[in-house]
């Protein structure tokens, strides 16, 4: 049994032991999508996803430019991400660096690589988020899991479950 | 020794594929070790072995029926894990949510504008 999302839901998906897909359907066209992924002032109002309020939003949208985001939370804990672009095909793709600020002290720094794509059919874009993580061990960090393998496979199964439960 | 199972260590033990072949098999109806042994065609000792990680995080339930011991799922105990990782889908679908508005902005805009460059 196929879990069933429906489309307006980002599907996230675990294709290797380092990776993280995230993946949208969205009712517009792709440069449109672009406009609102990398200007800083449409960025502040979905990244924070109503969960806090935007203290800095910087994006230097070159080869070797820098991007910072901080998000300050209702409790005010500040939550902070920056890296750095390395390829910009404009409407089509970003590839970036992501370093996430809140690391555990002891826990080094570690930076993913994130691809970011946007294909059109039809007027409406998919946009798709590859994140790629140097080990499985940062991967897992960053989906909060400890698990060995077949973390995909568990969630299938874990989706039945929570299906069945009602 | 004995110790607390963490989260962690439910997801650890449901990431094994024949632990999840035995969860597939106890879920709709209890079964014992035995029927576990000829449906999933592992030596007893195995199938033993993996209900024991099962039962250590709350996977499993067990009840006396006679001399056999009958294994069923324990869907509520795994569902907390599961909205655990849902939680990182839902912060992407609702800053999606918010990009929804953005574009429509945008495309209102863009209509307004009389250009359009597709």
């Amino acid at each position: 049994m196929a879990p069933v999302t429906s489309s307006r839901t980002a599907t996230v998906t675990l294709p290797t032991d380092e990776q993280i897909l995230i993946r949208r359907e969205f009712d517009a066209p792709k440069h449109l999508v672009y406009e609102a992924f990398t200007t800083p002032e449409l960025v502040s109002r979905w990244w924070t996803a109503k969960r806090g309020e935007m203290k800095v939003c910087e994006i230097d949208l070159r080869v070797g430019g820098k991007w910072r985001y901080v998000m300050q939370t209702q409790d005010g804990m500040e939550v902070g991400f920056h890296g750095e672009y390395r390829e910009i095909e404009p409407h089509e793709r970003i590839v970036s660096t992501e370093i996430f600020e809140g690391m555990p002290e002891g826990v080094p720094e570690e930076a993913s690589v994130n691809t970011a794509t946007f294909t059109e059919e039809d007027g409406r874009t998919t946009l798709e988020i590859l994140v790629q993580h140097s080990n499985k061990t940062f991967r897992d960090m960053h989906v909060e899991s400890g698990m060995e393998d077949g973390l995909q496979d568990a969630l299938d199964l874990l989706e039945e479950i929570a299906i069945s439960l009602g | 020794m004995a110790r607390a199972a963490t989260t962690a260590d439910a997801f650890n033990a449901i990431a094994e594929p024949r632990r999840r072949e035995i969860l597939d098999a106890i879920g709709g109806e209890e079964r014992s070790v035995n029927d576990l042994v000829s449906l999933l065609g592992l030596a007893q000792p195995q199938v033993s072995k993996h209900l024991r990680v099962l039962r250590e995080v709350g996977a499993v339930a067990v009840r006396e029926d006679g001399r056999r011991r009958l294994y069923r799922l324990n869907g509520r105990a795994l569902k907390p894990i599961h909205d655990w990782v849902k939680s990182y889908e839902r912060l992407w679908s609702e800053r999606f949510d918010e990009l929804d508005a953005v574009l429509g902005d945008l495309k209102q805009k863009e209509q307004g504008d009389g250009t359009s460059d597709e």
